[in-house]
């Protein structure tokens, strides 16, 4: 079943909006800017292997929720930061994720089957292929 | 008009155990490097380099400056703290080795990745360290 209104997955990614749906999610914040495009997508607890190997423009999906999960977004330029369990973020981490426009969605699934989800709709990992690329036959690295 | 290389330089204080305020540092070396138009790699490496020396800072040491200087070839980031001081910086290079204590791993840091991961954003990175004194990191990023 298809309709209007469901955002649908493009040749170049998909939008936030789309992942939020696909994780049965919601919004905590940037929902304005739910339409960016995304890429690539990395599920990790571990902040300084995020910042070894996600690519600019990707979702972060963890199971953290401390302000420095938004710094590393914020160093990385990602667009956007998925917390699972539904683990909301303290005020703090809130106000600062605000402050730099990042979309923060919560997911009721734990990491894994969050992941899960998202590379079942397509959305390759960091080190894979952006479906950009994949659509353009450039290779990734 | 006037071609006067620009050049700026900016020192920020970090304090060890901060972490509600840790990253505050890296975060206005990266808003300063867009406002002056640095290219977006170039910023990007900065910013995660910067981010991992001062997140051993305020992990590992007591008190630390970061010092941003940059100019149109390049971006250098000093991150000069006093600490512990690194023993073995060789061993410390070695990506996973890592002394942090369990507290600093449930907060998604302490993998003992920053310090590979600083050394592959820069151009040049060199370690200074003198236990019980401190460390001093000094990274060069060149503008392609
Ligand atoms: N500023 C510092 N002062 C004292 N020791 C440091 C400092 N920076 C790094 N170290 C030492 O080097 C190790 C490796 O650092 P790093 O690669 O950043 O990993 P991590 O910070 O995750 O432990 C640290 O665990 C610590 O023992
Ligand atoms: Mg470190």
């Amino acid at each position: 079943m298809e309709d209007s209104f469901v955002s649908k997955n493009t040749d170049h990614g998909v939008t936030l909006r789309r992942i939020c749906e696909i994780l049965d999610g919601h919004f905590v914040c940037g929902e304005e800017r739910a339409d960016q495009i995304i890429s690539n997508a990395c599920g990790c607890d571990l902040m300084s292997d995020v910042l070894a190997f996600t690519r600019p423009g990707s979702v972060l999906l963890t199971g953290l929720t401390n302000s420095q999960v938004v710094r590393t977004a914020e160093m990385l330029d990602l667009k956007g930061v998925v917390f699972v369990r539904d683990k909301h973020p303290d005020e703090h981490t809130l106000q600062m994720a605000k402050s730099i426009h990042l979309v923060v969605i919560l997911s009721p699934y734990p990491l894994y089957e969050s992941c899960g989800r998202l590379y079942a709709a397509g959305i390759p990992g960091c080190l894979e292929q952006s479906c950009d690329e994949r659509h353009s036959g450039i290779a990734s690295f | 008009m006037n071609d006067t290389v620009a050049s700026l330089h900016f020192k920020f204080e970090v304090n060890g155990g901060d972490f509600a305020k840790a990253g505050d540092a890296s975060s206005r070396v990266k808003k300063i490097l867009q406002q002056i138009g640095a290219d977006q790699a170039i910023i990007r490496r900065v910013a995660i380099a910067c981010y991992e020396a001062e997140m051993n800072v305020v992990i590992h040491a007591r008190h630390g400056f970061v010092v941003l200087d940059a100019d149109l070839e390049k971006i250098i980031i000093v991150v000069d703290d006093e600490g512990p001081g690194i023993e073995d910086i060789e061993l410390a290079m070695t990506p996973g080795y890592s002394t942090a204590p369990d507290s600093v791993r449930e907060m998604g840091f302490g993998a003992g990745m920053g310090l590979p991961n600083m050394k592959s954003c820069s151009n040049e990175m060199e370690i200074h360290s003198r236990r019980d004194v401190g460390t001093t990191i000094r990274m060069v990023f060149e503008n392609a």
